[in-house]
């Protein structure tokens, strides 16, 4: 069987934000399908990760590079990227005075969304007493979820990185939350079948309701394991990040 | 409003207007910079049109951009004056004897002794600057709007006031009557052909809102980059009545300062400002309202969106004075800064004179656009350009209840325009 094609390829990744090195050398490939999950404490780099790969300013590339579909995204502008097929749902994502959740809905899907399809992400999504608000103004932590999930939905990106999808969310929403990344990973639809993901978890709750298929724990700026998602969580749970780092599945 | 004779002395007060406005001649305003007016010259005379449809093809489109549409579809009436000449006054016949319009120098002809003595230089002092001298001194003419008791109407009614001449001064008097129980919403779009340059619109509008009734008043303005305008206004709401005042500049002016009174002398009045205001390029803007609020149960709200680029300069005022124990008001003035020559300030002035219970209070903010709202747009796609353009229309879009759709529409058109051109 031909490996899949990698959609994502980030060798030797060092960053910096503020003259302060906080990736030292990432490496990581994410084939076409693949949905990976990022774990790791807090402050170990995970959202400058996704961060560097989605181009916000702020975070210097000192080494290394990432290559999306073959490309090489330095020097491209958020935008760009944006168009080339990556998408980000944001931890915590900025309110805009002004504009609504409906229209940013309808830039993300740039076109490609008729009436009906709306019609149906707002039911999906219960995104009735969102759609013509001013996006995230207000809106509590499961709203703010499910409404970058729409977004997300209608952009359709190649590769979606997740930042904390669970965070601040609760019960009920993170099924509704789960079952959107599912839905944008796996899309069903024929065609789409070669959509990844990246998601940043640091209690890894999410993956009660989405499957991924690789974890890795980002330890001290570096990539420290790699093995199954659930084994690596339940290692953590049980040691920590420090021992586990160390154990036998990361050592292998 | 029969003119029964009051036994009002109608030619005293004229003079007595005329001795005010002498002394104020050469009165500095509060506010703005000082205009020598002396450098303009006197309106000269238009022709009169039939119908609006006869009116030059840039004539309509200007017209438009303020809100005005020479068709004249879903208007209750019109009034376009050019210059000095109200050139069409009409109400459609589904209105007839339910709203009247005509010049405010027919009115005088028509109810001298009430206008005199009840509206004419009663909202607004003859003698407050030389703009309201020069207007009471040297008229040309403006429209008298007025509502008869009881009467919903229903489709706007627009009036224009058009420059078509360079370098001259546009006095004019507007004078809106709502009677009791009466509800309408006019449009006043006042805007200059395309080949005047520089001019002065002088323009005192008194708006009188009777008891129960609701005036919603948009007005739109369009000027030129060396044109000034100097309105004065004063509205007076009686028991229960409503005025809502929207005002839009979205396009560049030498000068505009503005400062709308209205007194809220009836119990459970209400007045609000929304304003959207666009500083482009060497724009002096000093907009601002005030409200005093004497009835028992007033209440007023006023709200501001200004944004700043070029070299512009825009104050935003908001002045809330309460006068009886149970009133109360909210000032919300947002700035954004966009550009490092522009400057913006927000002037909230609250005050409560022996009115130990009201509550007034306000929200000024300045602020730049904020980056990462634009990365999280740029984040969905969007060239940063756009998100700028979207981020811009989305602050200024206040939302204004009450504006006709076609209306809302061409704001909208306006603010677009605005925010991509101004890129």
């Amino acid at each position: 069987m031909a490996r899949p094609t990698p959609l994502l390829v980030v060798e030797d990744l060092h960053v910096s934000v503020s003259d302060r090195e906080i990736l030292r050398g990432v490496d990581l490939v994410i084939a076409e399908g693949e949905t990976h999950v990022l774990l790791g404490p807090n402050g170990g780099g995970k959202t400058t990760l996704l961060n560097t790969i989605v181009g916000l300013p702020g975070y210097r590339v000192t080494r290394g590079r990432i290559l999306f579909k073959g490309v090489d995204l330095a020097g491209l502008d958020i935008d760009e990227r944006a168009r080339m097929g990556i998408g980000v749902a944001f931890q915590r994502p900025p309110a805009v005075r002004g504009i609504k959740l409906r229209q940013l809905i309808e830039v993300a899907a740039d076109g490609r969304f008729d009436e009906a399809m709306l019609a149906d992400l707002v039911g999906e999504l219960s995104l009735e007493n969102m759609i013509d608000r001013d996006v995230n103004m207000g809106f509590s932590g499961g709203e703010m979820k499910r409404s970058e999930m729409a977004q997300l939905l209608a952009q359709a990106p190649d590769l979606t990185l997740f930042d904390e999808p669970e965070s601040g969310v609760d019960l009920d929403n993170i099924a509704v939350v789960g079952a959107a990344m599912t839905k944008l990973l796996k899309a069903e639809r024929a065609g789409m079948t070669k959509r990844a993901g990246l998601i940043v978890t640091h209690t890894g709750h999410i993956l009660e309701y989405v499957n991924a298929d690789v974890g890795h724990v980002l330890y001290s700026g570096r990539l420290a394991c790699r093995g199954n998602p659930r084994d690596l969580i339940a290692e953590i749970a049980r040691h920590g990040y420090d021992k586990c780092v160390e154990c036998a599945i990361c050592q292998m | 409003m029969p003119d029964v004779s009051s036994g009002f002395d109608v030619q005293a007060r004229i003079a007595e207007i005329r001795t005010l406005a002498e002394a104020a001649r050469d009165k500095k305003a509060v506010y703005g910079p000082d205009l020598d007016l002396s450098r303009f010259n006197a309106a000269r005379d238009a022709e009169s049109v039939e119908s609006l449809e006869s009116l030059e093809k840039q004539v309509k489109e200007v017209a438009l951009g303020v809100g005005i549409d020479t068709k004249e579809e879903n208007r209750s009436g019109t009034y376009f004056q050019v210059d000095r000449t109200p050139i069409y006054e009409r109400v459609t016949e589904m209105y007839g004897g339910k709203l009247e319009i005509m010049s405010t120098a027919q009115a005088l002809e028509l109810y001298p002794e009430l206008m005199y003595e009840k509206y004419y230089w009663r909202a607004v002092a003859p003698d407050k600057d030389k703009y309201t001298a020069q207007v009471a001194l040297q008229p040309t003419e403006g429209y008298f709007i007025r509502v008869l008791p009881g009467q919903k109407i229903e489709k706007p009614i627009q009036a224009c006031l058009f420059v078509s001449e360079n370098n001259i001064s546009q006095n004019v008097h507007n004078v809106i009557i709502m009677e009791e129980g009466s509800e309408a919403t006019v449009i006043t779009g006042c805007t200059i052909h395309p080949k005047v340059r520089e001019g002065l619109h002088a323009g005192i509008s008194e708006f009188y809102v009777g008891k129960g009734a609701k005036l919603t008043f948009t007005m739109i303005h369009n000027w030129a980059e060396d044109f000034d305008v100097r309105p004065r206004t004063g509205i007076v709401v009686d028991d229960d009545g409503t005025y809502v005042n929207n005002y839009i500049l979205l396009k560049p002016v030498r000068s505009i300062q503005s400062f709308p009174v209205a007194r809220l002398v009836g119990a459970r009045s209400r007045a609000v400002f929304n304003s959207i205001v666009y500083g482009l390029a060497d724009s002096y803007i000093d907009i601002g309202s005030e409200s005093v609020l004497e009835g028992s149960g007033s209440r007023s709200e006023a709200v501001a969106r200004t944004v700043t680029r070029d070299r512009s300069i825009v104050y935003s005022r908001g002045r809330l004075v309460g006068r009886t124990d149970d009133c109360k008001a909210h000032l919300d003035c947002r700035g954004m800064v966009q550009s490092p020559q522009s400057t913006q300030w927000a002037i909230p002035d609250l005050a409560s004179e022996g009115a130990p219970g009201a509550e007034l209070s306000h929200e000024a903010a300045i602020s730049p656009i904020a980056a990462e709202e634009i990365y999280y747009l740029m984040s969905r796609g969007v060239p940063k350009d756009e998100a700028v353009s979207m981020i811009t229309r989305g602050f200024l879009d206040l939302e204004i209840p009450g504006l006709p759709p076609a209306l809302k529409r061409q704001i909208d058109k306006a603010l677009e325009e605005t925010a991509k051109e101004s890129l």
